[in-house]
Formats: C-alpha cells, structure tokens, sequence
C-alpha cells in the first residue's frame, strides 16, 4: 500500500505540491494526468524515496520514506524514468536489464531467464548485445521499462511509458502492464496519453498546479470535458466526437472506438427499421 | 520550388549489419507540411539526421545515394552551415539546451544568426510567449519538467524562423492541450512565412488536419504516402500504424457494410458524415 499524507514539497524554497493526499491499495491501477509542471514527476519521486517531503510524510507498505534508504524502496518500488537517458549506462542491452537482479543477488540462471522473457515481450530480444546508447528513442525507452519490470517489483511506477513506442509497441506494453496488475501488482503510470488510459482503464487521479484537482474513473473523468481541459488535456477523440452528436442520442461517455462502432450501426439500423 | 530531394538514400550506421534507412526516394517542395511516422526503430530520426548532416558528419556509417537539402548536397556540408536553415528539434529535448537560463537557450541560435539586437529581442519574447514559457525566462534547464524542457527546445527553433523545421516527436512530453496548440502556432508560421515542415510523429491525431502529406516508413523504407485521408484508409491499418481513433471507427463500419464515403480526418468530418448518414436514411 502507498500512503501520501499531507505531502507538502519545495525545490528551494518554491513550494511545488501542496498538502497531497492519496491512498493505493495493492493490485490497484492508476493513471496520475495533469499539465506540464503539475507536480506528477515531483510526486512520484516520492514514492521510492529519491525526494523526502519538505512536510507531511509518504508511507510503503507502513513504512515511512524517511526511515528507509532508497536501496530497500526500489525493491519493493520499481520507477522508471521519464527520460530512459536518465537511467541507462551499462554497455549492453542485455547488461543493462540484468543489472537490478545481479544486484539483488539471483541466480545467474533465474536472471538469463527473466531477462530473455522480458526482452522478448518488449520487442528488444535483437538488440540483446547492442549498446542501449545505439538504439532509436523509442527503443531506449523500452530498455528502461524492461530494466525496471525484469525484477517484478511489488509497486510498478512509469512515467510516461508511452513516450515514443508505435501503436503496436503500445498494445504489447499494455497487454504486459494489465497483466502484471491482475497478478496483483500495484501499477500507477504518469500519462499524457488520454488514449492509452482509454485502453488500460485505470483510475484517474488529476494533478493540477501541485493539487489534486479530481480523483475517479477514467470514464468519467475523461468525459468531463471542463475537469479535463483544467488539467491541460484533451478528451479522446472518440469521447469528442460522440459528445458532437449528443443531440441524436449518442453518450458522451463512450470513449472506446468499438464501442462507438456499435452504437453508430444500432442506431443506423433502427433507422432503417423505422422507414421499413 | 523543391527544398528537400533524396535520391536512393541509403544509410548503414558503422557496426550494424542491416541499413537504417534504404533507397528512400523523396521530394519535398517549399511550404509542404509533412508528417513522417512509422514503427519504432524504422529510420525515422536517422531520415531526419540527414537533413542537417549530422549524417554523414557526426554519426559515422556508409551513406549511399545522395540528398540535398535547400540545393546542398549535404555530403559536403556541415550541420553548422544548414543550422542557418534548417531548424532542428530533437526527440530528446535535453540534449538541446545548455544555457543556464531558458533565456538565454531561445536567443543563442538568433544571435548566432547576427541578428540586430532589438529584432533577437522580439523573436525571444514572441517565441516564450508561443510556447508558454514566458514565466519561466530565468529557469535553468534541470529544474524544468519534461514538458517545460520539450517547450524550451521547441521556442530556440522557432526564435530563429529557418526555412525548413524539423521536429522529431516534439509532443510527446507536452500535454495535450499545449501539443495542440504548438502543432497549430507551427502551421501558422507555414502560413505566413512558407516555411517548410517535417513533422515525425507517433500522435497522428494532433498533427493530421495541417498535414499535405502523410509518409508511412517501415524496416527504413517509405511504404505508403499521399494525403491523411488517403494514408488512413485501411492498407496504414494493416501496416499497424496508429491511425487516428475517428479513421479507425470509420474503417471499422465500412468493414460493417456501413461506407460512410470518407475517411475523416478531423472531427468535423467525422461529426458531418456521420450526421449526414443518419438523416439521409431517416428521409
Ligand atoms: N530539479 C528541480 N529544481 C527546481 N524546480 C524543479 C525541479 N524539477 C521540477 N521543478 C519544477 O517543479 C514543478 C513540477 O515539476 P514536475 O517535473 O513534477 O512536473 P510534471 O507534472 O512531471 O510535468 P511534465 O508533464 O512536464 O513532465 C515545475 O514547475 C518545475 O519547473
Ligand atoms: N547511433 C546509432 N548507431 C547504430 N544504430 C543506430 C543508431 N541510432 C539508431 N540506430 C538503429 O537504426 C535503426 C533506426 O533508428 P531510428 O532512430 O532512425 O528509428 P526511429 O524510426 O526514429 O524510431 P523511434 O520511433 O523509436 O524513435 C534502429 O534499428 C536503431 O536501433
Ligand atoms: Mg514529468
Ligand atoms: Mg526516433
């Protein structure tokens, strides 16, 4: 579990969150959107530690931040970087994922393993002995997700793990994510992506100006369209649409494309019954 | 006028065995608004080092066939010559800036370009302003977020108003409101100045209304181009490209015997047609 009490945060004395209050119970999904410089990085930075609150206190699974050191958080807490730069240094792909585990003291049999398991999930299997620092963006990004995921924290923290991939890379990394979280895994990813969070489901929680601005799921948040523009974001395409055609009957809150398929050939075929 | 022309283009970066880019063949003519997308790790930013000879000059590889960039063949030219002229935002905004304040990152590249003083000043306020960074002047660069970092790196290209602007994935820390509005300031300049846009992007949904031209790259070769709401019909789908939501829902009911007659590209279009749809059959 992940408790944000009264968490107050300042970089030199410029106060960046203001009294944030959230709890995560284990197994949930969350999305945390908001505008640039809304605080989400800061927040969750928190969560394994790397910033201490200027005042209030983050507490993982009971324990204060304070009183654990950032080694024993990151096992339980995995956190992969906005910027994979940030986090990449090892000389091959393939070192590079195994790291955390050889640190952790596994095998090196369990490590091959898990390593050529998630290299292969994340398209990267190729590139096992390139240099992360050969790769195109989209590719590094995947390297930093693999290096965290490889050790299968108990509390998966992404910031913006969207950044760069394809449409199909997304459908892989989605398909893992959701897996790893009905196996129990807490999942909280920081997003610009409103589509992605169509796809994923998860809660929502709007960080805005250092404050949470709302909390709910993410269909009724998204289909809010004021909320959602306060935020900076922009409702799904789909949801926009949709809410244009609110006057022959279409919901605003069906955000999903196959969903608004098959509201479109209902309506269209109880059209035709009618003249029939 | 042609401004870009890229002739069996073929590039292998040293060390690898297969090239990133192969027998690309383009032209771009003056003004055009250009998206480029395609799967991750299919050549997009090494198409786009070409442009500003980073390739050939600072990533070493085996370059085959030619392109010229403005009339410039840029095997024999230097990424500080077309500076001048073709601005360059990079997938990674960090590895722009270097200054110590997001001031003085928007006016080094005007000032390079020895301009008068007064004017480096107005292209440094008019372009914080666009960008939404004019309250940040006197940030350094690590105490921004990714997106105030993205803005920053974005606004030293626009301040210095090149012929051509290159942008590889400049939304993807931006939320959405402001990617909206960064992709609309860079079609008004088009507008008003002819300036010409490569625009690679994952995020097809942003930039697909000011887009002429959609180019699908896949394994670094160009698979399928024309206009948005030729690219979008079902062969992109096929492909796996991330076609927008409003394309995909149209592809889907014309699989459904439900043609619509278009595949939108706004949301206009699609509200239109769909409106039309349902009138149509109710008289
Ligand atoms: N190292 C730092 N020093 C000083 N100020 C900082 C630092 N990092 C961030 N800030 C400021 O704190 C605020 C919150 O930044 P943060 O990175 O948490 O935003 P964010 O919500 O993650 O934004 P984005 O979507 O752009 O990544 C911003 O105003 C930013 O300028
Ligand atoms: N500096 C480099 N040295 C060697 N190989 C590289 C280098 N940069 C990229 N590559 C390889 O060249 C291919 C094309 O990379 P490129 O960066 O052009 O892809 P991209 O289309 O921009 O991808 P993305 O959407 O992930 O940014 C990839 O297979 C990549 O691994
Ligand atoms: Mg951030
Ligand atoms: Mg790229």
């Amino acid at each position: 579990m992940i408790e944000v009490k009264g968490l107050y945060f300042s970089y030199d004395g410029n106060e960046v969150l203001h009294n944030i209050n959230i709890t995560i119970h284990d197994g949930e999904f969350i999305a945390i959107m908001g505008e640039n410089g809304a605080g989400k990085t800061t927040l969750i930075k928190h969560f394994n530690g790397l910033l201490k609150p200027s005042k209030g206190e983050v507490l993982i699974d009971g324990v204060s931040t304070r009183e654990a050191t950032v080694a024993s958080l990151s096992r339980k807490v995995g956190l992969v970087f906005q910027n994979p730069d940030h986090q990449l240094f090892s000389e091959t792909v393939f070192q590079e994922v195994a790291f955390s585990m050889r640190n952790y003291g596994y095998p090196e049999e369990t490590i091959r393993r898990r390593v050529n398991f998630i290299l292969e999930t994340l398209d990267l299997r190729s590139y096992a002995e390139t240099s992360p620092f050969m790769l195109s963006g989209g590719e590094r990004k995947r390297v930093a997700l693999a290096s965290i995921l490889v050790s299968d924290p108990k509390h998966i923290v992404l910031d913006e793990p969207t950044i760069g991939q394809d449409h199909q890379q997304k459908e892989k990394l989605k398909n893992f994510i959701v897996q790893m979280n009905t196996q129990g895994r807490t999942v909280i990813i920081v997003t610009h992506d409103v589509e992605f969070v169509v796809e994923c489901r998860p809660k929502v929680i709007l960080l805005s100006k250092g404050s949470i601005l709302a909390e709910g799921s993410y269909d009724e948040i998204l289909s809010d369209e004021d909320l959602v523009r306060r935020a900076s974001l922009v409702p799904p395409q789909i949801g926009l649409l949709m809410s244009s055609l609110r006057d022959l009957g279409f919901n605003p809150a069906t955000l999903d494309v196959y969903q608004a398929k098959s509201a479109i050939e209902k309506r269209l075929l109880s059209n035709v019954s009618k003249t029939l | 006028m042609i401004v870009i022309k890229a002739q069996d283009l073929t590039f292998t970066y040293s060390g690898s065995k297969k090239p990133a880019i192969e027998n690309l063949n383009l032209e771009v003519k003056e003004g055009e608004f250009i998206v480029i997308t395609g799967p991750s790790g299919c050549g997009k930013t090494t198409f786009a080092r070409c442009l500003n000879a980073l390739i050939p000059s600072f990533y070493r590889g085996e370059m085959k066939g030619f392109i010229l960039v403005l009339g410039m063949d840029i095997s024999k030219s230097t990424t500080s010559q077309l500076s001048k002229y073709v601005g360059f935002v990079f997938q990674n905004p960090e590895n722009q800036l270097f200054s110590l304040s997001v001031e003085r990152d928007v006016a080094f590249g005007p000032e390079n370009l020895g301009l008068p003083r007064e004017e480096v000043r107005r292209r440094v306020e008019w372009a914080m302003k666009v960008t939404g960074i004019t309250h940040l002047r006197h940030a350094a660069p690590y105490e921004l977020s990714g997106g105030q970092q993205q803005r920053v790196a974005i606004a030293s290209i626009l301040a210095m108003k090149p012929k051509i602007i290159v942008l590889d994935e400049p939304t993807s820390f931006l939320d959405p409101l402001s990617a909206h509005q960064i992709i609309e300031t860079v079609s008004n300049l088009r507008s008003e100045m002819e300036i010409t846009i490569i625009l690679i992007e994952h995020r097809l949904d942003l930039a697909s209304r000011y887009a002429d031209r959609v180019i699908i790259m896949d394994r670094g070769r160009i698979i399928l181009e024309g206009p948005p709401s030729k690219v979008y019909g079902e062969d992109a789908e096929a492909i796996g490209v991330g076609i927008p939501k409003i394309s995909l829902l149209f592809n889907l009911l014309k699989r459904e015997g439900y043609d619509l007659g278009c595949t939108p590209v706004t949301l206009e279009e699609a509200t239109q047609a769909i409106r039309r749809r349902i009138m149509d059959d109710r008289s």
